[in-house]
C-alpha cells in the first residue's frame, strides 16, 4: 500500500535548521512543511513591507531554501507559509538563494490571494473580540490575512513545483495539501480531511512531538535533548499515520508527546475548525508501534465552517517594561516598596492601573496566587512593571522610573534593565471563500 | 492523602487569543476514573482564582484517558497585547500540576 512520508522543517519563524536538514538527509521524506507564520508574524512581516517592497516575508528563508535546494532538485518538496506578508519577494529570494547552490533545475512558486486588507477595510464583519465592525478599526488596522486551505497549495503541488512558499495559510494545511495531492482525497471526504488534518496538526510545532516542550525530570526524560530530531509522518491513503523521526536524532517520540500535542491549543477536540474541515480528534486514537513509533487513527470530521477565518493586525500603542532585582531577607518586601514608588510616580502620568502589571519574577510572575500561597518567599526577587499606552513617551517612562530606583529606591536594587515595543493587537474576523482570488506565480532554476 | 496532580499527571497549555487550553493526562492510564471525579470545572476554577477571569469548560478524552480543560478569560489581550510576562500561557500546565487533589494511600 502507498505510505507517504512527510516531515516538519519548522515550528515557527525562527526555529532551528540543522534538524530540518538532518530529516531531509535521513528522514526518507518526499515532504516537508515549514510553518513559520504565528499570528502576529504577519502582520510584523506587513510592516517591514510597507517599509521596504522587497521585504516582509519569512526569518531565515534564504537560510532555509539554500540548505534544502540540493535535496529539492533530487525530489523532495518544500512545502512553507515563509512567504508570510510579501510571497512574491519570496519567490525572488528564494530563487537567488536556492541558485547559489547550483542544485540543478527546480520550480519555485508563490501562493497570494491570503491578503485580503482591501477587500475586508470597509467590511461590516463582526470582529470577534469586540463585536464592532471591522470599517471601525480602518484607522489602525496593519494587516488582513484570511487562513486559506489546501486548495490554496495543490494547484502548485500538481504543477510539478519543488519549493511552494505561501501567506497565511492554515497550518494543518500545509501537511494536508500534500496528503490531498498524493492520495486524491476528495474535498468532501470529511473524514480523511479530519484524519489528514490530525497529522498535520500533531507535526506543524515540529520538536514539540518529538520530546521538545516535554522533559520534565524525574517524570518525563528525553534523551539527547540538544541534538533534538524533528518529526515526520508515514501516512497511508486511509488516513492511518504512525508519526516518527529520523533515525540516530536526539528526543523521543512516544504516546505521551503525542498525547499532549493532539491538545496543543484544541478547544473542542470535536471540532478543530479549519479552512478544509471541522476536525474531530475525539475518537483519534494513539498507539504505541515501536521505538520512536506512534500509531495514529480514529480522527475524523465533518463539513468545513462555511466563512474563512481572517487574522487582522491592529496598532495598539506601545508596552514599556521595568525590571530590578532584590536580594536577601526582605527581598519580597523592598521589591514591593520599589513597584509603589514606581506605582506612585506613574500615577502622575496619567497611566490607569488597568493597564499597568506588576510582577515579582522568582516568585509568583508566571503562577499569580498559586505561587503566593506558598512560604517563604525566595531570597531572589526580580521586580517587573509593565504598561500598556497610546504614546511611545509614557511607555517609555516606566523602564526610566524603574531604572531610577537604582538610586532612589529601596536598597540594594540590582540588575536593571528597560524594554520598549509596539503592540500590534490580533483580532479575528471572516470573509466569504467567494472573495478570495489565489494566484500562483513560479520561476524556474535551470 | 493530599496529593500535587504532578505526581501522577502530565500536561501542556495552549493559546488561543484570551483563551488558555491544558490538557492533563495520568501518567497511568486506570486513574482515569478518579481523575474525572476529582478534576472538576468548578474545582479548576478555583485553583486557577485570580488567573482565570471566565469560564472553565472541562472536555474528557477518554479515548487518549485524558482532559482538556478550557479557561476563558486569561492573559488580558492575548499573547501579542497582554502585560504578563508569560504572555503565551506557556506555564497554565505547570500551574495546573500544582493542584492538590485527594488521594489514596499506596
Amino acid at each position: 500500500m502507498k505510505k507517504i512520508r512527510i516531515g516538519a522543517g519548522a515550528g515557527y519563524a525562527g526555529d532551528r535548521i540543522d534538524p530540518a536538514i538532518e530529516l531531509a538527509e535521513k528522514g526518507a521524506i518526499q515532504y516537508i512543511c515549514f510553518d513559520c507564520l504565528a499570528e502576529r508574524t504577519i502582520a510584523i512581516a506587513q510592516l517591514e513591507r510597507q517599509n521596504d517592497p522587497r521585504a516582509g516575508y519569512g526569518q531565515f528563508l534564504r537560510e532555509r531554501v539554500g540548505a534544502l535546494a540540493p535535496y529539492c532538485a533530487k525530489g523532495l518538496v518544500m512545502v512553507s507559509n515563509m512567504g508570510a506578508a510579501n510571497p512574491s519577494a519570496a519567490l525572488d529570494a528564494a530563487r537567488e538563494a536556492a541558485g547559489e547552490k547550483r542544485p540543478g533545475p527546480l520550480k519555485i512558486a508563490a501562493v497570494t490571494g491570503d491578503d485580503v486588507l482591501e477587500k475586508i477595510a470597509e467590511s461590516l464583519s463582526p470582529v470577534w473580540e469586540s463585536g464592532l465592525p471591522v470599517r471601525e478599526y480602518r484607522d489602525r488596522i496593519i494587516s488582513a490575512n484570511a487562513y486559506l486551505g489546501v486548495d490554496a497549495v495543490v494547484p502548485a503541488l500538481r504543477s510539478g513545483c519543488n519549493i511552494i512558499l505561501t501567506g497565511r495559510v492554515a497550518d494543518p494545511a500545509l501537511f494536508l495539501a500534500p496528503l490531498v495531492h498524493e492520495f486524491g482525497w476528495a474535498p468532501d471526504d470529511w473524514h480523511l480531511l479530519g484524519a489528514g488534518t490530525a497529522v498535520g496538526h500533531l507535526l506543524e510545532c515540529a520538536g514539540q512531538v518529538s520530546g521538545g516542550f516535554f522533559s520534565d525530570p524525574p517524570f518525563k526524560n528525553v534523551p539527547g535533548l540538544s541534538r533534538l530530531g524533528f518529526p515526520l509522518a508515514e501516512v497511508g491513503a486511509d488516513g492511518t499515520a504512525v508519526i516518527t523521526k529520523a533515525p540516530g536524532t536526539g528526543g523521543s517520540v512516544s504516546v505521551m508527546t503525542c498525547k499532549e500535542q493532539l491538545m496543543y491549543e484544541i478547544h473542542d477536540p470535536a471540532a478543530y475548525l479549519t479552512p478544509d474541515v471541522t476536525a474531530d480528534f475525539s475518537r483519534a486514537e494513539l498507539l504505541d508501534a515501536g521505538p520512536d513509533r506512534v500509531l495514529v487513527r480514529g480522527a475524523s470530521g465533518s463539513p468545513r465552517p462555511e466563512l474563512l477565518k481572517v487574522s487582522l493586525g491592529i496598532h495598539e500603542g506601545y508596552i514599556g517594561e521595568g525590571e530590578i532585582s532584590f536580594a536577601g531577607e526582605g527581598a519580597l518586601a523592598r521589591a514591593r516598596l520599589a513597584a509603589q514608588i514606581v506605582k506612585d510616580r506613574l500615577g502622575h502620568r496619567s497611566v490607569a492601573a488597568s493597564d499597568m502589571r506588576i510582577e515579582f519574577i522568582g516568585f509568583d510572575s508566571l503562577l499569580g496566587p498559586i505561587a503566593r500561597r506558598a512560604a517563604p518567599p525566595p531570597l531572589d526577587i526580580r521586580l517587573r512593571v509593565a504598561v500598556k499606552a497610546e504614546n511611545r513617551r509614557t511607555a517609555e517612562a516606566v523602564g526610566e522610573e524603574v531604572e531610577a530606583l537604582y538610586l532612589n529606591g529601596p536598597a540594594g536594587a540590582a540588575g536593571a534593565r528597560k524594554f520598549v515595543r509596539p503592540v500590534i493587537a490580533v483580532y479575528s474576523s471572516t470573509i466569504e471563500r467567494e472573495k478570495i482570488e489565489i494566484r500562483v506565480e513560479t520561476a524556474e532554476l535551470k | 492523602m493530599k496529593i500535587k496532580l504532578h505526581r501522577i499527571a502530565h500536561a501542556r497549555a495552549g493559546d488561543k487569543g484570551e483563551i488558555t487550553n491544558v490538557a492533563i493526562f495520568p501518567y497511568r492510564e486506570e486513574d482515569y476514573p478518579r481523575l474525572q471525579e476529582a478534576l472538576t470545572p468548578e474545582a479548576v476554577k478555583g485553583h486557577f482564582a485570580g488567573l482565570v477571569a471566565g469560564k472553565v469548560i472541562r472536555y474528557d478524552l477518554p479515548y487518549l484517558k485524558g482532559f482538556n480543560f478550557v479557561l476563558h478569560g486569561t492573559r488580558k489581550g492575548g499573547v501579542s497585547a497582554a502585560l504578563d510576562l508569560d504572555a503565551h500561557g506557556k506555564a497554565f500546565s505547570s500551574a495546573l500540576l500544582e493542584m492538590e487533589i485527594d488521594w489514596p494511600e499506596e
